[in-house]
């Protein structure tokens, strides 16, 4: 039980970007996007004892390589940080992409070692074909419950891009606009930017609060 | 707030952390969430129950239990969760859902050794969850503040008022003798929590502010459980133009996205957790930050009524 829940989040980090082997991939279409980079992830997963181990240098080469370039990070940023965005500089920009990448490569990853046998059933795509931005809902399918875990993509000049996903009725862009600006009307951008930077270095030596 | 300490004059124990935490300052009131001080303020408390007592119990039972056994006990209580499920799926008047339902309990039952196993999902029926909570907003009761509730955790008014309901329903808090219901109850919890455990680290790691973090994905997800799938993406509102060279304006929801509910805080929500099969909302719980101090439902920390005869009309009155 306690790895069954973990699926669906290290699922959809994977998802997130959209894995799939870069080349391969499918990007013509949201939903066959989406679908060759699960099958792609889940596969790597199963074959690689590293991974399923948890060593999380390797996991995040398999994030950066295979899921990263399937997601539009600054849009996803943009969005969490609402009218904000605005204020803030370029340089302010960027450190808040990188470090809020950081976060959740760094919280979801250790979740990508706990994935086993589950299946991913995709529902059809409900979209006129000329729409630029899709919804494409899947199921994870394992003991228990189905998992409903839906991708938000956009289409960009470079092909569909993820910029948000849903985990059982939670959105990650809504999820994360209220702590951000909260952050943000305490401490300023700095202050959030410099939160972000603490809690990645705690992460990274081991154990946050 | 003054609110703060008169609110649960039951529990001592928290008014004396109540006096010493004083009451929590709130710089930006949030729509929805009128009680957020005395709200961070019981949170808080939960929250080191949590800590001292119940994490660490559900650490042992993990560690004594191997996996197997586990789903065991998952099981044998998911079942009466299906059963209770079942009740409010007729009562919403999804009649497949319910009839699901039924075939599940009666499969488990009899193949299932009693609910041991979970023959149903594999056959292919799927599992449900509902609760009082759901089918009060199933037919348009508003949520009302969000309220966190002393050791049950996030709710609602609507949610907090579906438990009373979820806990009177629950058939283990009936068996006699006494002793019996009382150490299912405590099994049952201890079970749910432990299942948890992966999914409140994560949440610890991966919230900026735990609270926010919690109230926003409780809401969300008790939405989503009452619009079904169907739901429209969230509107969001997009203040730039894509930098690197896209094409569309990126918002976009021009296709697919109604305008109603944008928003993680707007919609109404409901009450407790679920059944034993607790996995999803921990995986929620992970990102949305659902249904957690623990992620606990609020109806398994009671115990049998027998036992505690007042103990629903304490935090409701």
């Amino acid at each position: 039980m306690k790895k069954l829940f973990l699926i669906p989040v290290f699922v959809a980090l994977t998802a997130f970007s959209g894995l799939a082997a870069a080349q391969s991939a499918d990007t013509s279409t949201p939903d066959g996007l989406m679908k060759s980079v699960t099958t792609d992830v889940l596969n790597t997963l199963k074959a690689d004892p590293a991974v399923k181990k948890g060593d999380i240098t390797e996991i995040t080469r398999l994030v950066n390589e295979k899921i990263l370039p399937y997601t539009d990070f600054e849009h996803t940023t943009r969005l969490v940080m609402g009218r904000n965005w605005l204020n803030a500089t370029p340089q302010q920009r960027a450190q808040v992409i990188e470090q809020f990448k950081l976060l959740l490569i760094r919280t979801y990853s250790g979740a990508l070692a706990q994935v086993n046998n589950q299946e991913i059933v995709y529902k059809p795509l409900r979209a006129a074909s000329d729409a630029t931005d899709v919804v494409v809902a899947s199921q994870v399918l394992g003991q228990g419950q189905p998992i409903e875990l839906d991708y938000r993509l956009a289409k960009t000049a470079n092909g569909w891009r993820v910029y948000d996903i849903n985990v059982l009725g939670a959105w990650l862009v809504p999820a994360y606009q209220q702590q951000f600006s909260e952050q943000i009307s305490q401490h300023g951008i700095d202050g959030l930017i410099q939160f972000l930077t603490q809690r990645n270095q705690q992460l990274a030596s081991g154990k946050a609060s | 707030m003054r609110v703060c300490g008169s609110r649960f004059p039951a529990l001592v124990v928290a008014v004396s952390l109540l006096a010493l935490a004083g009451c929590a300052t709130v710089t930006n009131p949030t729509p929805g969430d009128p009680l957020e001080s005395a709200n961070r303020t019981v949170f808080k408390f939960n929250d080191a129950v949590d800590r001292a007592v119940l994490k660490p119990v559900a650490q042992g039972y993990n560690w004594v239990l191997p996996q197997f056994a586990r789903s065991v006990v998952t099981n044998f209580f998911g079942n009466f969760g299906d059963a209770y499920t079942m009740v409010n799926d007729y009562l919403q008047g999804k009649g497949t859902d319910g009839t699901e339902d039924l075939m599940r309990v009666a499969m488990n039952t009899v193949f299932g050794v009693g609910g041991l196993f979970d023959f149903a999902s594999q056959a292919g029926l799927p599992k449900h969850y509902q609760d009082f909570g759901l089918t009060l907003g199933h037919y348009g009761v508003q949520q009302g503040p969000y309220l966190v509730i002393p050791l049950l955790g996030p709710s609602t008014v609507r949610d907090g008022a579906g438990l009373v309901v979820d806990y009177f329903a629950d058939p283990i808090g009936y068996i006699d003798p006494t002793w019996v219901a009382t150490t299912l109850y405590g099994v049952r919890l201890i079970n749910t929590r432990a299942s948890l455990i992966g999914a409140s680290d994560l949440l610890s790691d991966a919230a900026l502010d735990k609270y926010s973090f919690v109230r926003g994905g409780y809401l969300q997800r008790r939405q989503y459980e009452i619009d079904g799938s169907s739901a429209a993406a969230p509107v969001y509102q997009d203040v730039g133009e894509p930098t690197g060279g896209a094409a569309a304006p990126a918002s976009g929801a021009a296709a697919a996205a109604p305008a109603a509910s944008a928003a993680a805080a707007t919609a109404p929500a409901g009450a407790s957790g679920a059944s034993a099969a607790v996995a999803p909302t921990g995986a929620s719980g992970a990102i949305g930050g659902a249904n957690v101090n623990s992620g606990v439902p609020g109806s398994q920390y009671t115990p049998p009524s027998r036992f505690f005869p007042s103990f629903p009309s304490f935090h409701f009155r």
